[in-house]
């Protein structure tokens, strides 16, 4: 059975929740495997296919130190991710930004019929 | 008087693989959140985010009554979104359907939206909960966003104290 290709994308890389939770651990710094396999709770093969597909997408770096592997979180292969959310939270930034400004004339509408027809300053 | 606006981003999180959750905070009370959400003439002036002009803003404010959003992006191509009430709590809480018109099949791509607006000391935090069928729908969504033209982002402090005046 051909094996389900990964793309090499930081986007698939991270859908999948196990590999998530693998990058949530190494945000506290260099882990090595025996380390993960344990946080993780899955078996070792498991836990090294998906470090695999991680470090494909270069979302993790490894290095060897005596006889354990070391893996660590590398944040610039996720930046497209951050960056794809961040468009999407400046078009409602900036819809929000508009908002204020009805916002503010509403409140000042209000605040005249409470002051029953009173001056405009 | 004085105008102050309380300018500020929008704070966007992935909490699910299908869900979006924005979130932001206003400097007034909810009340006037809801009523410039939820008037179609107040919506126009802000709903299209500096990127084209609002053609269509429909609203019908009841459970089962309908919303249509149209606006020509930088003056070239039409975005259509549309959707139907489901619970509506005065002020509070609005859930509805939200469809993407620009998409194939786009009906069994409905999102669900949940507003909540909650008050504190006259000032509302705004949440939008966006919830999709699946991981690609809610992908898809944040593409959207870019598709309708992206712009620099424009300083409208300007704008604010012209239309203040």
């Amino acid at each position: 059975m051909a094996r389900a290709a990964t793309t090499a994308d930081a986007f698939n890389a991270v859908a999948e929740p196990r590999r998530r939770q693998i990058l949530d651990a190494l945000a506290g710094g260099e882990r090595p495997v025996n380390d993960l396999v344990r946080v993780l709770g899955l078996a070792q093969p498991q836990v090294s296919k998906h470090l695999r597909v991680l470090r494909e997408v270069g979302a993790v770096d490894v290095r060897d130190e005596g006889r354990q592997r070391l893996y660590r979180l590398n944040g610039h292969a996720l930046k497209p991710i951050h960056d794809w959310v961040k468009t999407y939270e400046r078009s409602w930034s900036e819809r929000f930004d508009r908002l204020d400004v009805v916002l503010e004339d509403l409140k000042q509408l209000e605040q005249k019929e409470e002051g029953d027809g009173g001056s405009d300053e | 008087m004085e105008a102050v606006t309380s300018r500020g981003a929008a704070t966007v999180t992935l909490p699910t693989d299908e869900q979006i959750l924005i979130t932001r905070e206003f400097d007034a009370p909810k009340h006037l959140v809801y009523r410039a959400w939820t008037t179609p003439e107040l919506v126009k002036r802000w709903w299209h985010a500096n990127r084209g002009e609002m053609t269509i803003c429909e609203i019908d404010l009841r459970v089962g009554g309908r919303w249509r959003y149209v606006m020509i992006a930088d003056g070239e191509f039409e975005v259509g979104f549309h959707g139907e009430y489901r619970e509506i709590v005065p002020n509070e809480r609005l859930v509805s359907t939200e469809v993407y018109e620009g998409i194939p099949d786009a009906e069994s791509h409905a999102a669900l939206d949940t507003l909540t607006l909650t008050e504190m000391a006259g000032r509302t935090t705004l949440a939008i909960l966006v919830e999709h069928p699946t991981k690609e729908g809610r992908d898809a969504h944040i593409n959207s966003g870019m598709e309708a033209g992206m712009q620099d982002a424009m300083d409208l402090l300007e704008q604010v104290a012209v239309s203040l005046r």
